[in-house]
């Protein structure tokens, strides 16, 4: 009975995580009251929950997410959306446009074609259907006159940071928008290479180095070291 | 059987210089390949294999893929220079039963009721062959889709074991497994002692293949630790873990 391991410690799959009155939450399985790892990565037990945080992974859609997809074919009645998953999206017309359109004398490609990118939030998904995403509503919508930059959907939270502590540093010391999506995806409002060469210097610092502490004041300055070198 | 080829010596020594129970030296690597979605390197003896895995990913040819699970495809191959004599790259008999074998050795491990209509794919890629190239193929292909983040109940470790001289053995490299009297590979899920894959090829006694059964067991253990070790490794320095959000 009780936790077999310490919380914050590393877990493989398979490992036994507790044992007895706890609640099995995300990447775990259960067999009787036993709730064992599903995955490698870090195991936090707060509250008798259990929870697997993985080190590496992929991004399973949740409803009310905000994501940044890449639109790669059209149907007569949707869009099909990349939103690096497992999963391919769908954003029906009716979800992303303000009046009906009829596909035989329109051309839909006027509104998003492929390769397109868009800022979706997900408003419905249950593994049996593709998810479905909605571009209504407040800042969502096609993106354009910026930078794509993908990396590891997992490592999310992270460039979040506490409470927006990490992303709102770096939207602040590099005064551009940045939109992040939860799938792994990060909108830059620049096609500057310099701030986008930083950008991606900041997201595989914090992809190498996300379970190490202090890594705000890292990012920080390598942005202070950076943005020395992008003015002159 | 096993002619005039002397396995074991008269100090109890094999071929390669290691006593009856002695793994191999091994080695895994993991997330050495960039374009995949996992991966990793195993090196056991002189037997030298990659495994690379993508997925689960919608799958293009949508009649493959399942309505209440993930669909696991693997493909095991053999390089043409990954054997003595010149290897046909065309698929053999003998690859298309071992991607069978290792995908069903796997399967039960893997969390394939989380992605319902997707499909994982393994590719195994045998660049030197010295024996036990479906034992390697298996704890490598488990430790790249821990790599790639694919829930699963357990990791699956692999070893071989076998009869060579009238003696038990484990680990068994090339020679013994073609001069040898028995060979036996076992896979197991090693925290839940389940046993996913059980071949023989041979003769033993069923005292002899209890026997055998309980070493498989150790010797899986054993690679169970450097797989985890690998995973440990493959993810660089880790202390002083911080968790966020």
């Amino acid at each position: 009975m009780g936790e077999k391991v310490r919380s914050r410690s590393i877990v493989f799959p398979g490992d036994l995580i507790a044992e007895g009155s706890f609640r099995a939450g995300a990447y775990t399985y259960t067999e009787g009251n036993k709730i064992f790892s599903s995955v490698f990565g870090l195991c936090e037990i707060k509250n008798r929950v259990v929870n697997i945080i993985p080190l590496q992974g992929f991004y399973i859609p949740r409803v009310g997410d905000n994501v940044i997809g890449v639109i790669i074919d059209n149907s007569p009645t949707s869009w099909q959306v990349d939103i690096n998953s497992p999963y391919i999206a769908v954003l029906q017309f009716s979800d992303a446009l303000s009046k009906p359109v009829d596909v035989a004398r329109e051309d839909i490609r006027r509104y998003l074609k492929s390769g397109d990118v868009i800022l979706a939030e997900v408003i419905a998904f249950d593994k049996l259907r593709s998810p479905l995403l909605s571009i209504k509503g407040k800042d969502l919508g096609k993106l354009e006159n910026g930078t794509l930059i993908t990396f590891s959907p997992v490592k999310v939270p992270r460039l979040i940071g506490r409470r927006g502590s990490m992303i709102n540093m770096i939207k602040k010391e590099l005064s551009c928008k940045i939109i992040m999506g939860r799938n792994g995806r990060i909108w830059i409002s620049s096609t500057d290479p310099q701030i986008v060469n930083l950008v991606r210097k900041i997201i595989s610092l914090v992809e190498e180095e996300s379970h190490l502490p202090g890594l705000t004041d890292k990012v920080k300055s390598l942005i202070v070291k950076e943005r020395g070198n992008i003015d002159r | 059987m096993s002619g005039k080829k002397r396995l074991i010596d008269e100090n109890g020594l094999r071929v390669d210089g290691r006593r009856w129970n002695e793994l191999r030296p091994l080695k895994i690597e993991v997330g050495i390949l960039s374009n995949v979605d996992g991966s990793a390197r195993i090196i056991q003896g002189k037997t030298h294999i990659l495994v690379g895995v993508y997925g689960p990913r919608e799958s293009f040819a949508k009649h493959v893929s399942l309505p209440d699970r993930s669909v696991v495809r693997c493909r095991y191959r053999m390089a043409p220079f990954s054997v003595e004599e010149r290897k046909s790259p065309a698929p053999s008999r003998r690859e298309i039963e071992l991607s069978k074998v290792i995908r069903e050795a796997l399967e039960p491990a893997i969390l394939v009721e989380e992605f319902p209509r997707t499909i994982i794919d393994i590719f195994i890629e045998v660049l030197e062959a010295d024996g036990g190239t479906r034992c390697a193929s298996i704890t490598a292909a488990s430790v790249a889709l821990a790599d790639a983040g694919i829930p699963m109940k357990d990791l699956v470790a692999a070893c071989a074991v076998g009869k060579a001289d009238g003696k038990l053995i484990v680990d068994l490299s090339d020679m013994e497994d073609k001069y040898g009297e028995a060979d036996v590979p076992v896979a197991i899920m090693p925290n839940k002692n389940i046993i996913t894959l059980l071949q023989m090829d041979g003769t033993l006694t069923s005292d002899e293949f209890n026997a055998l059964l309980q070493l498989a067991m150790k010797g899986c253990k054993r690679i169970h630790e450097v797989q985890r070790k690998a995973l440990k490794d493959g993810f660089g320095e880790i202390k002083n873990l911080v968790l966020e959000e």
